[in-house]
């Protein structure tokens, strides 16, 4: 954690800071109150440390200067008052990808990813689940002096299809080992950064674990707390509520009160909005079926740059197909599965991502959701 | 006639889903599962007033062994109108289905030989793990399900067995073995998962069969 010294020198200055720290819910250590930020006086915020980088970001694109007061608020308290740490659970080196991990593995993984190739990796925030729990994104990027296109990925969106997120660790892993070595890896991070979320949906993934395998929306409250979950993938603003949903809390595929009603959707859809123009190729990875699934499943109407997007599409299953002859089909959601609104791959598209996929992984029905961790390696594998 | 529906198309793979799971039903046991790998030719009719017809080409393989694999040609009829009437399905096989004897006579004398009836839950467990001396519990009730697929679908429905929430036996005076499943259907379209209880009979050489099967409620 930091604690940063600045000294707002406009009023559009002083609304930005009190529009960051309400956002960001920064510890405000001088003013007590941001309704009491002034030109010309000075603030001090404790900023912790997964959101250092975001903040120094922001004030940076705000043009407003610094100074870091605190470079390490916990040596400091360390130092003034010797207390005894608490043992907390260490990834041990030896991540092991072909295993499914908890979310407070994950959560640690990423703080591991970030340190073990911190001139690569940034891990971000994204935003609060319904159960308040953090969400966090990685940033891959290799400096450079231009800006980039950007590739999107995220996984876990539905609780039960353990395979995505563990494909988001497999998929950060490989890149890392390989980006020095491998001739491709390499050109692509020279064109473009990778941001990876890993698990999007994490309050219904924790619920997997701990009491229903099978449960698939996020974990909010309706009807005074008598029914659980909205359908993260029904709950974006593309032809939101108008088919293939339920306006039911108690289906799978209940679409929330209103287009971006749950805060997991808004995290997302707030960021993507605000980076859309860099944004080249939205994915979203789901299980089970093996489908690479173009736009739209509300409308059999094919998007503009449909024939672009079924050539990538087939060429990917192909390379797909290529390594353990899994096959997959490509090809509309509408058209191959059913009608869906709301989901983020076609809200994506709608909002000008030319490439937006849906992916859905192992396997054909077998083991369905629950896929059995031998099967985690050659999917990871001949997915990448 | 019968048109040519293209091999991705919902319409197709909900019939194929459909045609599997009867086959299953029909071939099945503890020692063999059976299981579709790909859908080869579709072709669908509209019959007035009667339904509509698929003509399908799958390949299926053995769950126990990918590397086995028959062919199947299957008729699927979805009548018209009333729901509750399960869906005609007439097939051929092309291919020999490996011989399980040997495998069912271990499994049915391990099972008649237990002191106290056999009880389990969570097959597969979370991580997808299934003990292997459960497996053929587990196939038996792929095969069951494989019926209640049969009975309850539409072409609006892709059902797949997602987990036996639980399995316990009932003790019987005579040669058959009987089971208690509770088993948890996936429907891929609507995304539900629906539990449902069902009793199945088994002896090596009479087949599965499913006594009785009841949908239960989702609890909240």
């Amino acid at each position: 954690d930091q604690v940063f010294h600045i000294v707002p020198e406009t009023f559009q200055q002083v609304q930005h800071l009190q529009h960051l720290c309400s956002t960001l819910l920064l510890d405000l250590w001088k003013p007590q109150l941001p309704e009491d930020i002034r030109t010309g006086e000075d603030l001090h915020i404790r900023v912790p440390a997964p959101l250092v980088q975001e903040v120094k970001d922001s004030l940076d694109h705000h043009m407003i200067s610094y100074k870091v007061l605190i470079p390490d608020l916990q040596k400091l308290v360390d130092q003034s008052m010797p207390k005894e740490r608490s043992s907390h659970r260490q990834v041990p080196e030896g991540y092991i990808y072909t295993q499914y991990h908890p979310m407070e593995e994950i959560y640690q993984w990423m703080t591991q990813i970030q340190k073990n190739n911190s001139e690569l990796v940034t891990q971000h925030y994204l935003g609060k689940t319904i159960e308040n729990r953090e969400m966090y994104y990685l940033q891959i990027s290799q400096p450079s002096g231009k800006t980039k296109k950007i590739v999107w990925m995220d996984c876990g969106i539905h609780a039960r299809e353990w395979i995505s997120p563990a494909f988001c660790q497999w998929f950060v892993k490989e890149i890392l080992q390989n980006y020095k070595s491998d001739p491709k890896i390499s050109r692509f991070l020279q064109n473009l950064d990778l941001y990876v979320l890993p698990v999007l949906n994490i309050d219904g993934y924790i619920y997997s674990w701990e009491k229903d395998r099978l449960w698939r929306k996020n974990r909010s409250p309706h009807m005074n707390g008598t029914c659980y979950g909205t359908d993260l993938n029904r709950n974006f603003n593309s032809s939101w509520g108008s088919v293939g949903v339920s306006y039911n809390c108690s289906s799978e595929t209940f679409c929330g009160s209103g287009p971006e009603s749950e805060p997991e959707t808004r995290a997302v859809a707030q960021f993507i909005e605000r980076k859309k123009s860099d944004i080249l190729c939205y994915l979203t990875i789901h299980s089970y079926g093996q489908y690479i699934l173009t736009p739209y499943g509300s409308t059999t109407k094919p998007p503009s740059n449909s024939e672009e997007l079924m050539h990538v599409g087939e060429k990917a299953a192909a390379a797909l197909m290529g390594k353990y002859g899994t096959s997959y089909k490509v090809g509309s959601t509408s058209l191959i599965l059913y009608s869906n609104s709301g989901s983020s791959r076609d809200w994506a598209h709608m909002i000008g991502i030319p490439f937006s996929y849906t992916f859905e992984l192992r396997d054909n029905g077998t083991h369905g959701f629950v896929l059995p961790v031998d099967q985690i390696q050659p999917t990871c594998e001949e997915t990448m | 006639a019968a048109m040519e529906v293209p091999l991705s198309h919902g319409l197709a793979s909900r019939a194929a889903a459909l045609a599997t799971g009867y086959l299953c039903y029909r071939r099945g046991s503890p020692g063999r599962g059976l299981a579709l790998r790909s859908l080869r030719r579709a072709r669908r009719q509209d019959i007035d007033d009667v339904g509509h017809k698929y003509y399908l080409e799958l390949e299926l393989e053995d769950v126990l062994d990918k590397d086995s694999t028959v062919i199947c040609t299957a008729e699927v009829l979805y009548h018209l109108g009333n729901k509750n009437i399960a869906p005609d399905v007439q097939f051929t096989l092309e291919g020999e289905l490996k011989n399980t004897d040997e495998a069912d006579n271990i499994f049915y004398n391990r099972i008649k030989s237990l002191e106290k009836e056999l009880v389990a839950e969570n097959i597969p467990d979370s991580h997808g793990n299934v003990p292997p001396e459960m497996e053929p519990i587990r196939l038996l009730a792929w095969v069951a399900s494989g019926y209640v697929i049969w009975q309850n679908s539409t072409e609006n429905t892709k059902f797949q067995l997602a987990q036996i929430k639980h399995v316990k036996q009932v003790k019987r005076s005579d040669e058959y073995l009987e089971f208690d499943y509770m088993i948890l259907l996936h429907d891929m379209v609507s995304q539900e998962i629906i539990p449902w209880e069902m009793t199945v009979l088994w002896h090596p050489q009479h087949g599965v069969q499913v006594t009785q099967d009841s949908r239960q409620p989702k609890h909240a």
